[in-house]
């Protein structure tokens, strides 16, 4: 059932099956300012779940708290009913399940690509050097991206920037993946590129929750479609329902000015 | 530089045909004027310094040929050491003291940066360690250290020669001043790339020497090598505690012969040591720019 097949002692207690993230009444404020007001949701493993949402409204902050990125203000976020909010969890086990792609890409600008995805591997998950190069030349080539191994990411394009980002956090084998925002830093010709290695993910069975501006994308890859606003998630629906149909006036709102704007 | 490249482009200077040539020698003429310049500027200066009415004085005093050659060779029996044996004691507590000072300088940066409640007196008196270091003279450190920690009769630590003590005193001061450098090149790396390593699971530490210092350090290395430029002339300081340095070899042979050229041979001297370390920071910045330009491959 893994994404990638490739058995791994260190994540065989997670269950294949089952709810993998569970969020309950999430609360997170910066300062004075309430972002996230108890927020609920579900995501079922190999389940591709879209956040979406005007800018501000959460997304992003949702997917660093579920990274562990952000400390909570109050509720529980569980994987596989195991709650990785509470005292005494090891972050970094957690984020070696977890893995996040955020929308500036974030490359480690004094690294190779090669070294940028095995540098993870080698020190988190104490892979031979060998044995880590072998798995990132495995997923370069996966994605089209063998040739740029010696480059430095200053001498990619954005979308190869970003692709390269997802390789590296694919290459700690995490079982979900956390994407943010990830072709909004992007010229537009180069957004398909991404959107397509994402399309891969989700056809070899990750379980994805993507905050995303694509709404084309998300009716075409999400099972559901959570519309973020006030802090809460506010409808959860298939994409055929949500677009079409929208039952909240702030969904359908949000909506009016997304095609207004053209981008629906 | 070619100006005259392409061909005449409609509408431009180049459509006279003129153009293209005007702007080429205007390239050329450049050339020349600057040269001409310099040569003006730098005769109009020697002119002065010649001219000078007591110029042949000056000269004779501080620029003597043959004052130099011995001042440079020593003569131990005539009571004078030289000034160009001298200067490989400067050398060697500079060394000595470069490294120690990249050691210490990143400690207190990284204790002035840490965010954890345990280490809140550290940072305090990483705080107040830089604030006092900066602030006070680095003679008066020097005096203080090669004087004082001699007259505390320690066993071993007070039984150290001028040199060591003249070392720690750099150390102490310098590694006030670097620590600040190593903060500000570890403020200058965003905190998203924090994040991305955290992310993957690397722990505080490992994101930390892999991710985060070497892209400070990485920032930092034209002011820290800055520094250390005038670290190796405050090494002529420690002459004060009695090391014979090439400055106080040079006061020495002053002070016997009564002739100042021997301070012209540790000025050369120290000129030959960090202009070489000026030219090796411009060669390191621009390799990294290069390399990682290049994109490929070490």
């Amino acid at each position: 059932m893994k994404a990638f097949g490739v058995p791994d002692p260190e994540s065989a207690q997670a269950p294949a099956e089952g709810e993998a993230i569970g969020i309950e009444g999430l609360r997170k404020s910066f300062g004075t300012h309430e972002v996230l007001r108890g927020v609920d949701l579900s995501v079922a493993t190999h389940e591709v779940v879209c956040l979406i949402g005007a800018s501000g409204s959460g997304k992003s902050t949702l997917l660093r708290c579920l990274n562990l990125l952000e400390p909570i203000d109050a509720g529980r976020i569980s994987l596989w009913g195991q709650e990785i909010t509470g005292a005494g969890v090891d972050q970094n086990l957690v984020r070696k399940h977890v893995g996040i792609v955020f929308q500036s890409f974030n490359l480690f600008p004094h690294m190779s690509v090669l070294r940028n995805i095995t540098l993870a591997p080698m020190k988190a998950r104490r892979v031979p050097r060998a044995q880590a190069e072998e798995e990132a030349r495995a997923l370069l080539r996966r994605f089209g991206l063998l040739d740029k191994e010696t480059d430095y990411p200053d001498r990619l394009s954005g979308g190869q920037q970003q692709r390269v980002a997802i390789v590296r956090a694919l290459a700690m084998r995490p079982q979900i993946m956390l994407l943010d925002e990830v072709t909004s830093a992007l010229d537009p010709e180069l957004v398909a590129e991404v959107l397509n290695v994402i399309r891969e993910l989700a056809s070899a069975g990750m379980t994805m929750l993507i905050a995303t501006h694509e709404m084309g994308f998300a009716r075409d890859i999400a099972k559901r479609v959570c519309f973020l606003a006030d802090g809460r998630i506010v409808e959860d629906a298939p994409p055929g329902e949500l677009f079409t149909a929208p039952k909240d006036e702030r969904t359908q709102k949000f909506l009016r000015r997304i095609v207004e704007a053209g981008r629906l | 530089m070619s100006l005259g490249g392409g061909g005449p482009v409609p509408g431009s200077f180049g459509t006279t045909g003129r153009g293209p040539r005007l702007l080429g020698r205007g390239g050329r003429r450049a050339t020349a004027v600057s040269t001409a310049s310099t040569v003006a500027v730098l005769g109009a200066l020697v002119a002065i310094f010649l001219l000078a009415p007591g110029s042949a004085q000056v000269r004779h005093t501080f620029f003597n040929p043959t004052d130099m050659w011995q001042a440079f060779l020593g003569n131990p029996k005539k009571g004078y050491y030289s000034v160009g044996a001298a200067i490989w004691l400067n050398i060697r507590m500079f060394l000595a003291a470069e490294v120690l000072i990249l050691i210490v300088a990143l400690v207190i940066a990284l204790v002035r940066l840490s965010t954890s409640p345990v280490a809140f007196p550290f940072r305090v008196l990483s705080m107040i360690y830089v604030d006092f270091f900066r602030g006070v003279p680095l003679l008066l450190v020097i005096l203080a250290t090669g004087f004082g920690v001699p007259a505390l009769r320690l066993p071993f630590i007070s039984a150290q020669s001028a040199a060591v003590y003249g070392v720690a005193a750099l150390v102490l001061s310098y590694s006030a001043y670097v620590s600040e450098v190593y903060r500000a090149g570890l403020n200058s790396v965003h905190q998203s790339q924090v994040a991305a390593a955290r992310s993957l699971g690397l722990s505080q530490a490992t994101a930390l020497r892999h991710v985060i210092l070497p892209q400070a350090i990485r920032n930092v290395i034209p002011p820290l090598l800055n520094d250390f430029i005038s670290l190796q002339k405050d090494t002529a300081l420690v002459g004060v505690l009695g090391a014979i340095e090439a400055n106080e070899a040079a006061q020495i042979y002053s002070s016997t012969v009564f002739n100042y050229s021997s301070y012209a041979v540790a000025a050369v001297l120290f000129l030959l040591l960090t202009i070489p370390l000026a030219r090796f920071t411009d060669r390191v910045v621009n390799r990294d720019r290069r390399r990682r330009l290049a994109g490929s491959a070490l």
